[in-house]
Order: structure tokens, then sequence, then C-alpha cells
């Protein structure tokens, strides 16, 4: 099957006043058109980086990232980004948070076929009717499913979430993770979710990819068997918690708290 | 605009000049020690015509200042913002600039560009109230968090259009506080020019004939003329705000 990203033998390094800070070396990652992918790894080992090489932000020292068979080399309108900082604009109302993006990318919508989008799209997250509130009145769940929203309003290729929930409570968590299946059935897309909650990367990915300490390389991954629609109780089952036991580890090696032959 | 918004502050100035009018009562102060406020009518009175012409002048060469110091201070706080360089190396220069008292630089002005009075107050004005808005507009910029501009940057947005969209906007309810502060700061550098190099215009120029002829009344009946174009001109600026970053406003 035709991966839709593909990210060969990656290597990049920031330059700082003490010289190159390699934090990219011997990164792999193939997405297929439709997968949903989810890259765990120990704090400030690049994953961040990783999503901005995929939105064209970046461009690696060595390597290639590919989106559809064709290198970026710089920013394309082919994607949708939402951050951990919902940054929505507090002048617009969430409507006009929403579109912002078609102010931009060129689109086939009329200025009438986006808004009933924009409308859908919130209706879909459960924001109906709030879509004259401005970002203020709203709490940070619904802040953030609106920028989700705002991230898919052009209908983009790759849809990257940098850890979006991050600063959620446990339980509006929960819910977003019950709305993205809700999205992703309705509006599919191929995605990469960066994210430290290796709870979130089974219940939402279908492929869990573990990025080792900095500088970062591919160290493993894990394929989620499909089980169908997936609900919350998935994650109370012996299989995921033989999975979460499995990535945990994964983690401790990518720390350096464990030597790689201890995992087994 | 709720009535309470108007009867409050139109009441809290009745009660200030009736403490004042008190003050001067109580204490016996000559006209000369400390005039009141009933002391001023007749001043305004005989002087009306003056007042309104004066006051003319101060206004519109403050505005102007003003408005000079908005654009100046605008284009000098883009670059500081944009430019990592630029600002390391304009700030020192600006803060120098800033701490030189404006009233030693008055007479300079007026030997430079000798009996060009217009341009001279226009000139003050602005360079004591521009340092307030390039500093506000440089800081907003600078602080734009990174998603924002990774936001529109990933859908191929260029550097202008970011500006326009984001940035900008989000710098107005810093440049307005700031603006606040640059409007009292015109109107300071106007009468400067006018008291210190007075050239027959202004209200500056009517204080200092006050001062001449010993009409203390006429001298208090001045400061209070500005601090009524200072209200007015600070109320201008508070409805721009409301107009253009009301959404900044959370008390609501």
């Amino acid at each position: 099957m035709e991966n839709l990203i593909e990210i060969k033998a990656v290597r990049h390094s920031y330059r700082t006043a003490s010289g190159p800070l390699p934090v990219l070396d011997g990164l792999e990652l193939s997405v297929p058109e439709g997968g949903f992918v989810a890259v765990v790894g120990p704090s400030g080992c690049g994953k961040s980086t990783l999503t901005r090489l995929v939105a064209g932000l970046l461009i690696p020292d060595h390597g290639e990232v590919n989106v559809h068979g064709t290198r970026i080399t710089a920013p394309r309108s082919n994607v949708g980004m939402a951050f951990q900082n919902p940054v929505l604009l507090e002048w617009r109302t969430i409507l006009q948070n929403v579109l912002l993006p078609l102010e931009i990318v060129p689109s086939k919508l009329s200025k009438a076929e986006g808004e009933e989008r924009a409308r859908r799209l919130l209706a879909l997250v459960g924001l109906e009717g709030f879509e004259n509130k401005r970002p203020s009145e709203l709490s940070g769940g619904m802040k953030q499913r609106a920028s989700l929203c705002r991230a898919l309003i052009h209908s983009p290729e790759v849809l990257i979430l940098d850890e979006p929930f991050g600063a959620l409570d446990a339980f509006t968590r929960e819910d977003l993770w019950q709305i993205m299946h809700r999205v992703k059935a309705e509006e599919p897309f191929t995605g990469v979710l960066i994210t430290h909650d290796l709870r979130e990367s089974i219940f939402l990915a279908d492929q869990v990819v573990v990025l080792s300490g900095r500088p970062a390389k591919t160290q493993f991954v894990l394929d989620i068997p499909d089980t169908g629609v997936r609900t919350l109780d998935h994650l109370y089952t012996p299989e995921a918690a033989a999975m979460l036991n499995t990535l945990r580890h994964q983690i401790e090696i990518a720390q350096g708290r464990v030597p790689a032959g201890a995992a087994a | 605009m709720k009535a309470r918004q108007i009867y409050v502050p139109v009441l809290a100035v009745i009660v200030f000049l009736a403490l004042w009018e008190a003050l001067v009562w109580v204490m016996g102060w000559p006209n000369y020690k400390m005039a009141s406020p009933s002391d001023l009518i007749p001043a305004y009175e005989k002087y009306w015509e003056l007042f309104l012409i004066m006051g003319w002048q101060t206004l519109w060469r403050t505005v102007v200042g003003l408005l000079l110091a908005v654009i100046f201070g605008i284009a000098l706080g883009m670059i500081m913002g944009f430019s990592r360089v630029m600002r390391d190396a304009l700030y020192p220069l600006l803060v120098g600039f800033n701490a030189v008292p404006k009233a030693t630089v008055v007479p300079i002005v007026a030997l430079m560009f000798v009996g060009a009075h217009d341009f001279n107050t226009v000139l003050i004005a602005f360079m004591i109230s521009f340092f307030p808005i390039a500093v506000s507009v440089s800081i907003g910029l600078s602080t734009l968090e990174p998603e924002y501009r990774d936001i529109l940057r990933s859908l191929g947005a260029s550097q202008a259009t970011i500006f326009w969209k984001i940035a900008l906007p989000k710098t107005l309810p810093e440049f307005f506080g700031a603006l606040k502060v640059a409007v009292t700061l015109a109107f300071i550098g106007t009468n400067l020019m006018e008291i210190v190099s007075p050239h027959g215009r202004g209200l500056g120029a009517l204080f200092d004939s006050g001062k001449t002829n010993s009409d203390y009344p006429l001298m208090f009946a001045v400061l209070i003329a500005l601090a009524f174009l200072g209200i007015v001109l600070y109320y201008v600026v508070v409805a721009l705000e409301k107009i253009f970053a009301g959404w900044a406003d959370r008390t609501a």
C-alpha cells in the first residue's frame, strides 16, 4: 500500500551557541493513507521537530520527508495543525476562527459553503450553538475542539496533532478521545499524533511509534490490532494492559533507565 | 454606554471642584497663592475667545504630533519586533533618547528651526510621545507565540498575511494602552514648547501671559483648560480602543 507520509533516514540538528545540537538521527516513519500514527517518546526527544518537518516548516539536514511521493521543501497548504495551546484568535468568533484557513488556502468552497462546512464540523465536535462566541467564553476543552475544527476545515491531506489534549484534565481528555473517533469516522484523515499519554496513543492510533532519547531515532513500532469501534472499556482489557506495558518498557529504554536487552 | 458611566465621573468632578473651593475658602488663601474655581469663571468670561483660539492651536498641534508618533512608533516597533538584531541595535539608542529631558531639547529645537513655531511644537509633541508606542508594538510582536505563526505558515501564508491577520490585531490592546500614555505625554510636549519658547500661540502662551501680567486666576484657568483637552483626547482614544480592540475587554 502506498504510504502518504514517508520519512526516511532523517537527521537534523539545531544550531545553538555551543555548537550543533542533534535532535533527530535515524528517524523513520511511514503512515499509509487514512492511517493514524501516534508518536511517543521521552520529553525533549524531538517529537515537535517531527511535526514541523511534516508540515514543511523545517527542512531536515539529511534524509527525506515525502508526502504523497513529493519531497517536502516548503510549507504546503495540505496540512492541518493543532497544538497543546489552542491558539485561537481572541478577536474572532469561534466560527471565524474555524474559517481562518479558508482565507489563506485556495479553496473550491464558496463563502457560504465554507461556512456551512464549519458549522457542520463544529456540530460534529459538539460545539453547536457556540459559533458566535468568543474564545475567551469557552472552556479549555471546547477551545481545543474548535482548534481541531480549524485544522480540518480545508480538508487537509495530513492532520498533525502536537499534544492537543496535554493540558486538559483527565475526564475532558477522554471526552475528546471519543470525539476524535467520531470525527475520523465522518471526516477521514491521515494523522500524526504526538503525545505523552500511552493510553491515548493506543486508544486513538492504529500504530504507535516510540522514539529514542535525543538524538531521536525510531526505536520501536507497535501495531494496534483493529478491533472495530473502540470504547474506553477497551483500555481496561488484558490486551490493552499488555500493550501499555510493552510501550512503558520501551519508554524506559528510550530514557536510558533500562538497557535494551532487559525489555524482553 | 450606561447613564452611570456618565454621571459618576461628572459627579466626581463636581465633588473635586467643591472640595477645592472649600479648601481655598477655609484656608483663606489669596488668589495669587491658589485660585479657587469661582475665581476662574471671570477669567473664562473675559478671555473666552482666546481660550477657543489658543485651545484649538494647542489641540491640533498635539494631535498632529501624536499622529506622527503613532506612525513612526508603529514602524519602529515593527522593525524592532521582527528583527532581533535591530532590537539589540536600537534599544540603547531609544532609551538614551527617551532619557534626555525634553525641556532641555526645546531651546535646541527652537534655535534649529527658528520661527517655525508650529513645526517645532509638533516636533516636541512627537518626540516625547513616540517612545511608549514603539516599545509596546515591539514587545507585542516579539512575544507572539510561535504556534500562532506556525498555524498560518503551515498553510503557506506569507509574512505579510501573518502580520495583518495575527500579529497586528494581537498587538492592538498593548498599542492602545501605550496610546493612552502617549496622549498625556504629547500634551506635555506641546506645552513645553509653548511655555519655554512662547510664540504667542497655544494655551502655553496664554499661561505665560497670565504669569507676566500676574493674572493668577488666568494661569489656573489655563491649567484646567489643558486638563479638559487631555480628558477629551483620552476619551477619543478610549472610543477607538472600544471599536478596534473591544474584544480584549473581559469585564463585560
